[in-house]
């Protein structure tokens, strides 16, 4: 290997084409991400378990022990809410993790760090940096997802049980899907809040997606709230993207019943792909003036 | 093999340039959303390889703007803006492979510790990974790093924090370094720290481009220097033409009691060779050629007229002199 150590021309043309500089650059974007979710992973393990873990916790071991039950008495009910609300969780951590690692990253990094006008030096289009944030949050997800499944799975009184019915071409396809779409939600929200406005993000988007998107109970059960004939909350809850990543999760990972497939395949799609463009064309307008 | 490959995958501009100019704009223009006046107006800019340029204004002069458009964070509204013969605004991908930059704030990875901030900044170029650990602890070296290297960037004061920022900038060879006010915050010794490196860079080959609002900065480092105001160029020229550029060789600050515009008018009538005057907070300030026994005739003067004199001062022209004269305002805020 030759060491340069003598002065040498600097080039003053571009050493490389746009498409290759993008492609090592996508590498070691993602590969910088690696190191970092490496260096904190048991806080990331740790961030992504204790909320899954309560819930179960409180819902499905407490409140059997204590007599203050949900969804019935006795084990066989307890057992039915439990098979409701194990996916659920999934469906909730995959939707943390997209918020967690992209928008509040984000918030910070366009704050008070400007860490990201670093980062869009980058030798490659400033769209593929956005991408890449929605790549590692995807990946996240799915790592989330595989740790939170078998805890919430295993955090029951005695006696209470989730019916767990895996299937396999479900769970490859539907939950990439759900981690894509919902950290397309992290980038869009983490360019459209300000630093400063995350706590408003939290009560006035994420509490609201969290309760009404599905996670305790399932949509069909929605239909009987409702006004005369009017199921105002199911019609309501159907803009909500969470609530298709918890039905697909519900079809994934048990036999409850769930949203029909082909609502939640083209709709999740189509959330991924709304939420990403929106989230791009912030980052764009946060980026450059 | 040489390290950038020198114009290998990307041909020539068409139309070979008189000297090689790293940067060229032509009318370049911006004009923010809602402002009334444009923040850069019509510039032309050349920079040429292995100098070190400086864009000297006050405040919001659109040194920030400039360079901004130059390293494709800041979109264009109207003009031209080239470095290594690639269009920033057409290709901004491609142009971004050939500009090192240090920002105004510190934008270091807060995630990762020094060395990581380099070797990782080597590899988002291409760089492979001996290489680029290679480079990263050759660089920590060089900027006298080294012993930090496996510290959190938050543990970096202010001028090592700069330091590292301006290696991780050059790592990957860049065409241009740009620098936007490098030292501002600083303390004065790592000032001179900082000064010294650039001064080493440059003499390595390294073209920059800095922006600063010390005169005595764009003075001391610049090879050449473009005074902006308000969007404009109003002069680019070596920091010593610039100086000369003002016909008078000597600045003569004058204090005294009573009215100052009078003490102005009184004092330029009675030297001999002054070229400008002005008033200045608590007396005047003549530009005049001739500093032989400058002292005892001002003196003399002002005795002859009844001044009482409470200060006097004589300096050579500064920069700042220069902008004084082209916008009647000080360069400081
Ligand atoms: N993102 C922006 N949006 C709107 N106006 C802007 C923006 N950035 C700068 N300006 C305005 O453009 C003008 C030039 O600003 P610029 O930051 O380029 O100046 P500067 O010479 O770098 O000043 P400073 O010494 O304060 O850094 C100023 O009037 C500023 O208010
Ligand atoms: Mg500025």
């Amino acid at each position: 290997m030759a060491v340069t150590e003598t002065p040498h021309v600097i080039g003053t043309r571009p050493p490389r084409s746009v498409a290759a500089a993008s492609w090592t650059a996508l590498g070691a974007l993602l590969l910088r991400d690696a190191v970092v979710l490496r260096k904190h992973v048991w806080e990331f393990v740790l961030r992504t378990l204790i909320q899954p873990f309560l819930l179960c916790f409180v819902f499905l071991f407490v409140f059997p022990k204590i007599g203050q039950n949900i969804g019935g008495r006795g084990n066989a009910a307890e057992s039915n809410f439990a098979t409701i609300l194990v996916p659920g969780v999934v469906g909730i951590s995959v939707m943390f993790q997209g918020v967690q690692s992209i928008a509040l990253a984000m918030a910070q990094e366009f704050g008070f760090t400007r860490e990201i006008e670093d980062r869009v030096q980058a030798p490659c289009p400033i769209w593929l940096v956005a991408v890449e944030k929605v790549i590692s949050g995807t990946f996240q997800g799915l790592l989330s997802a595989a740790i939170v499944l078998p805890i919430a799975s295993v955090v029951h009184a005695s006696g209470v049980q989730a019916h767990l019915a895996l299937h396999w071409g479900l769970i490859l396809t539907l939950v990439p899907l759900a981690a894509v779409a919902m950290s397309g939600l992290g980038l869009l929200l983490g360019t459209s809040f300000e630093p400063r406005n995350i706590g408003l993000m939290f009560g006035f988007i994420i509490l609201p997606i969290t309760f009404l998107g599905g996670t305790y109970y399932s949509f069909d059960r929605l239909a009987a709230v409702r006004i005369g004939g009017f199921h105002w909350l199911q019609t309501l809850v159907l803009a909500n993207p969470l609530l298709y990543v918890n039905e697909g999760m519900r079809a994934a990972f048990t036999a409850a019943p769930h949203l029909h497939l082909y609502v939640v395949y083209p709709v999740l799609v189509g959330f991924a792909v709304l939420f990403m463009s929106l989230g791009l064309r912030n980052f764009r307008r946060r980026v450059l003036s | 093999m040489g390290p950038s490959g020198v114009g290998t995958s990307v041909p020539a501009p068409a139309g070979e340039r008189r000297r090689d100019a790293v940067i060229r704009t032509e009318q370049l223009q911006k004009r923010y959303p809602g402002a009334e006046a444009p923040a850069v107006d019509h510039l032309d800019l050349e920079v040429f390889a292995g100098e070190i340029f400086g864009l000297l204004g006050p405040n919001g002069a659109g040194k920030t703007t400039t360079a901004g458009m130059l390293t494709t964070r800041v979109v264009p509204s109207g003009g031209r803006a080239e470095i290594g013969g690639v269009d920033v605004a057409r290709h901004p991908a491609l142009a971004k492979q050939l500009s090192g930059i240090v920002s105004q704030q510190n934008t270091l990875d807060r995630q990762l510790n020094v060395w990581e901030n380099l070797y990782f900044h080597g590899r988002l170029f291409g760089m492979g990974s001996r290489r680029s650990r290679h480079r990263a602890d050759e660089l920590l070296q060089q900027f006298q790093l080294a012993r930090w290297a496996k510290a959190s960037v938050y543990a970096l004061s202010g001028g090592m924090a700069q330091r590292l920022m301006v290696a991780r900038a050059i790592f990957h060879e860049p065409a241009v370094l740009f620098l936007d006010e490098p030292t501002a915050g600083l303390d004065p010794q790592s000032r001179l720290v900082l000064w010294e490196l650039l001064g080493e860079l440059n003499a390595q080959g390294q073209t920059i481009l800095l922006t600063t609002h010390y005169m005595e900065e764009a003075d001391q480092l610049c090879g050449r220097v473009a005074i902006m105001d308000h969007g404009h160029l109003l002069a680019l020229d070596t920091p010593a033409a610039l100086k000369q550029s003002i016909g008078a060789d000597t600045v003569l600050t004058l204090k005294a009691a009573g009215d100052a515009a009078e003490l102005r008018e009184k004092m330029a009538a009675a030297l001999d060779g002054v070229t400008a005057s002005r008033t200045v907070e608590g007396g005047a300030q003549l530009q005049l050629r001739g500093i032989e026994r400058l002292v005892p005739r001002a003196v003399a003067a002002a005795e002859a007229l009844g001044v009482d004199l409470i200060d006097l001062s004589v300096s050579e022209p500064s920069l700042e002199t220069v902008f004084i004269n082209l916008t009647g305002k000080e360069l400081r805020d």
